[in-house]
């Protein structure tokens, strides 16, 4: 998507830039000794201190809204472009030709450059099994990552503990690529015996965070893979009359390490009623407990009405509740997502049926990269911020030298070198301890 | 109930003529009758005299919190006889332990009144360790046979025992589409051998009928591999037209129910269902769920086998077991002072 930024001549020209400033403030003058209302154009002009030129205040506008717009290449797109064209009318009115610089292209490289980098995202599902977690991922990607999944019985589940599985896959749309990676929880709260089942899962979370600490403090920084979990979508059974237990640690274990966002799983055997009154029961029960979910941010106040409107009703309808489907079914006339039942087609994507499609806006078309950013300036600084301050107590403990950089403790050794690394310790106490006796000796020597 | 008394019968001696010799089944080959005497009366005393006593029935439900147990129970006595509807709130909050609560009611239908007494095991499974979660309520069955056989070895017995064996204990099957859960399959281990468990999978409007038809064969098949034997037990069958009519009925469950106690308008009838942005599911429409089915197999056909056999095996075991051990009969709670000599 390329913008195109040209300036006309229109006729008759304005008056030149450094002037207009005091033609618009007598024209005001003007009108309001004469009670006429002035219609403006829409630009905001910012307090100008005396006498700076406009051109001067325009510059420093335009270089504000591409700072802005640096860190939000994909998923903002629309406001992007919005400010994009708010400067481009800024340079249509005020700049004549020769006074056009040039740097509102900026945005547009910025954009070139990252499509061409592109995208990375992680998300992770967790909830019981049998909530349909793979479903919706599949049909939020409209993918099909479980091609060979195989179920296991309940004999077969006895044993597992909750493991933890990646999926990654390439997508493409439109000349932008994404890399998507899926992380599972499978066997997350299956066993009769629950309690810390989600130690893996913040295990897991707490290795990535560390993987990026490492390679952020490393030497070589160019290219540094983000595998840090950038949001987790949690299943709430709809069976329930609320948060249970399990829920309840789990996302309390997880809240400051990633952003939760919990959903109403399989939604469709829920009335409208029921499911209504069952998000109220949610959003009071995780006030209760001051869980910290995933909270969507106030957008400007300079949004136009529709977008202020989208987001009022996204955050008036969280926890969303889902349905996700890998078949297609036709449905009035149309072939759709859905499900067939005896008594009615579910159609994933109706608005009426489900919060799916909330959902798949939410997560991929406009926060997408607010998660990420949350990740890594909250989530991940706070993990930062612990691991220095851990690292430094325990020097300080020590009593060695503080050095500039943190050292970073060893990761964590396989076995055999584990071994090696023991047995090397063994020889050296030994070593010392001889070198000890042969000291002693001759100092009784000497005596 | 014709059928079911009549099957009472067949265990009574029939006396024929002068001839004949006791055969307990009519079809046994006696000899002929000469004349009308008017044995087949029984049956018409035998229910009138049941008529005026009228019938007990207990039934537990058991199962994770939030998978219609309550409403599933209104739905099949088609009154609210639930403890939700006895004044409890709806959003009480999980109890730490499994509680046990029963509610008592008397419905009356045709001239036949039932004492109903429905037991509720809320916070089965809702913990996060549900370890021996299972225990309150193999307690509570353990108690009741304890109560009833306490009553049976008294010197002075009552005319009619008290009845409060649990008769049949409906288990609620999450509908995860995959498989049992393990604490289904432990629970039912333990319990099948003390009461009578009929398997039931809840919620059913949440899979389709593909996804219900492979849930169901996989659950099958899992409780067979588990050694689970549910209600209607396979070593229980008595004949053949048992076996037959209770083959039928093994292969059809675990029952996909869906319950509901509102009513609805569809093509000009009044029915129970639920009612959907894409739908209303009926209740009682065969193509929709399974409900017609158990309600049929629980109350209209082996309402009355449940409780023999609950008196018969389920309560001899028990019993048997509490006669050996020790050599005698002790009583098992401290405060109950009465002895009891054999």
């Amino acid at each position: 998507m390329l913008i195109h930024v040209s300036v006309h001549r229109s006729p008759p020209p304005p008056p030149p830039a450094t002037l207009y400033y005091e033609h618009w403030v007598n024209l005001r003058a003007r009108s309001q000794s004469l009670h006429l209302p002035l219609f403006t154009t829409s630009i905001k002009h910012e307090r100008n201190h005396g006498n700076v030129p406009l051109t001067q205040l325009l510059r420093h506008k335009g270089a504000a809204l591409t700072q802005q717009a640096e860190g939000r290449p994909l998923s903002s797109c629309y406001r992007f472009t919005r400010s994009l064209l708010l400067t481009s009318f800024l340079c249509l009115i005020v700049f004549q030709e020769k006074e056009y610089v040039g740097f509102a292209t900026l945005p547009n490289q910025v954009h070139r450059k990252s499509v061409k980098k592109g995208f990375d995202f992680t998300l992770m599902v967790a909830g019981e099994s049998g909530l349909g977690k793979s479903t919706l991922v599949n049909s939020l990607f409209l993918t099909d990552l479980h091609k060979d999944r195989k179920l296991l019985n309940a004999e077969e589940r006895i044993s597992q503990t909750v493991e933890i599985t990646k999926h990654t896959v390439d997508i493409e749309e439109k000349g932008v690529k994404l890399k998507l990676t899926i992380v599972d929880t499978p066997g997350f709260g299956d066993a009769v015996n629950n309690t810390e089942c989600w130690r893996p899962v913040t295990d897991y979370i707490n290795l990535q965070f560390e993987q990026y600490f490492r390679d952020e403090s490393g030497l070589n920084r160019k290219n540094i893979q983000d595998n840090r979990v950038h949001c987790c979508l949690y299943f709430i059974p709809p069976f329930g009359h609320g948060l249970r237990p399990v829920d309840i640690e789990f996302m309390k274990a997880l809240q400051d390490k990633v952003n939760v966002v919990p959903l109403i799983a399989k939604a469709d055997c829920l009335t409208p009623t029921e499911i209504k009154k069952l998000k109220e029961r949610l959003r009071e029960e995780i006030d209760k407990y001051g869980i910290k979910i995933y909270q969507f941010p106030d957008c400007d106040s300079d949004e136009d009405e529709e977008f202020k409107q989208q987001d009022k009703e996204l955050k008036e309808s969280t926890p969303f509740a889902v349905i996700g489907s890998n078949t297609v079914v036709e449905a009035r006339g149309q072939r759709v997502r859905g499900r067939l039942y005896p008594w009615g087609i579910v159609e994933v994507e109706n608005p009426s049926h489900c919060d799916f499609v909330k959902l798949r806006t939410m997560l991929i078309r406009t926060h997408m990269h607010d998660l990420k950013d949350i990740t890594s300036d909250g989530h991940y600084e706070n993990y930062r911020a612990q691991c220095i301050q851990t690292m430094t107590s325990k020097m300080n403990a020590d009593k060695r030298v503080e050095s500039p950089i943190p050292i970073l403790p060893l990761s964590t050794p396989d076995v055999e070198t584990e071994k090696l690394i023991k047995m090397k310790d063994e020889e050296l106490r030994r070593m010392q301890q001889m070198l000890q006796k042969m000291q002693q000796q001759m100092h009784e020597q000497d005596l | 109930q014709q059928q079911q008394i009549k099957n009472r019968l067949s265990h009574l001696p029939v006396v024929v003529g002068s001839h004949g010799h006791a055969t307990s089944h009519s079809s046994g080959g006696g000899s002929t009758l000469l004349g009308y005497i008017g044995i087949d009366t029984i049956i018409e005393q035998m229910r009138k005299k049941t008529m005026k006593t009228g019938f007990d029935f207990n039934i537990m439900v058991v199962g994770h919190s939030g998978l219609g147990k309550s409403t599933l129970v209104n739905t099949l006595f088609k009154s609210q006889v639930s403890r939700r509807s006895a004044g409890w709130a709806r959003d009480e909050k999980i109890p730490k332990t499994v509680e046990i609560k029963s509610v008592s009611h008397v419905i009356e239908e045709g001239g036949v009144k039932m004492k109903l007494t429905v037991v509720d095991t809320p916070g089965f499974g809702d913990q996060i360790n549900n370890d021996n979660c299972w225990e309150p309520i193999s307690k509570y069955i353990n108690e009741q046979y304890e109560k009833f056989l306490k009553e049976e070895v008294n010197i002075t017995r009552k005319k009619r025992i008290p009845d409060t064996r649990v008769h049949c204990c409906i288990y609620f099957i999450s509908p995860t589409g995959h498989s049992l859960r393990q604490l289904d399959t432990e629970f039912m281990k333990r319990l099948s051998h003390s009461v009578n468990i009929i398997p039931v999978i809840a919620k059913a409007d949440t899979m389709t009928i593909e996804e219900r038809q492979e849930f169901k064969q996989r659950v099958r098949k899992e409780l067979e591999m588990s050694g689970i034997e549910f209600y209607p037990q396979k070593e229980f069958d008595e004949d053949m037209e048992d076996k037959s009519d209770n083959d039928k009925i093994r292969e059809a469950m675990p029952f996909a129910v869906v319950g509901s106690d509102k009513e609805y308008q569809v093509n000009g009838k009044r029915v129970l269902g639920r009612k959907t942005a894409w739908g209303i599911v009926e209740v009682e429409n065969p193509n929709h769920c399974e409900f017609a089915q158990l309600r049929d197999f629980l109350i209209r056909s082996h309402l009355q086998d449940l409780k023999e056999v609950t008196h018969n095996i389920h309560y001899e075991t028990y019993r048997a077991k509490r006669l050996n051990e020790n050599g005698g009969l002790h009583p098992i709670s401290s405060n109950d002072t009465q002895e009891s000599n054999l």
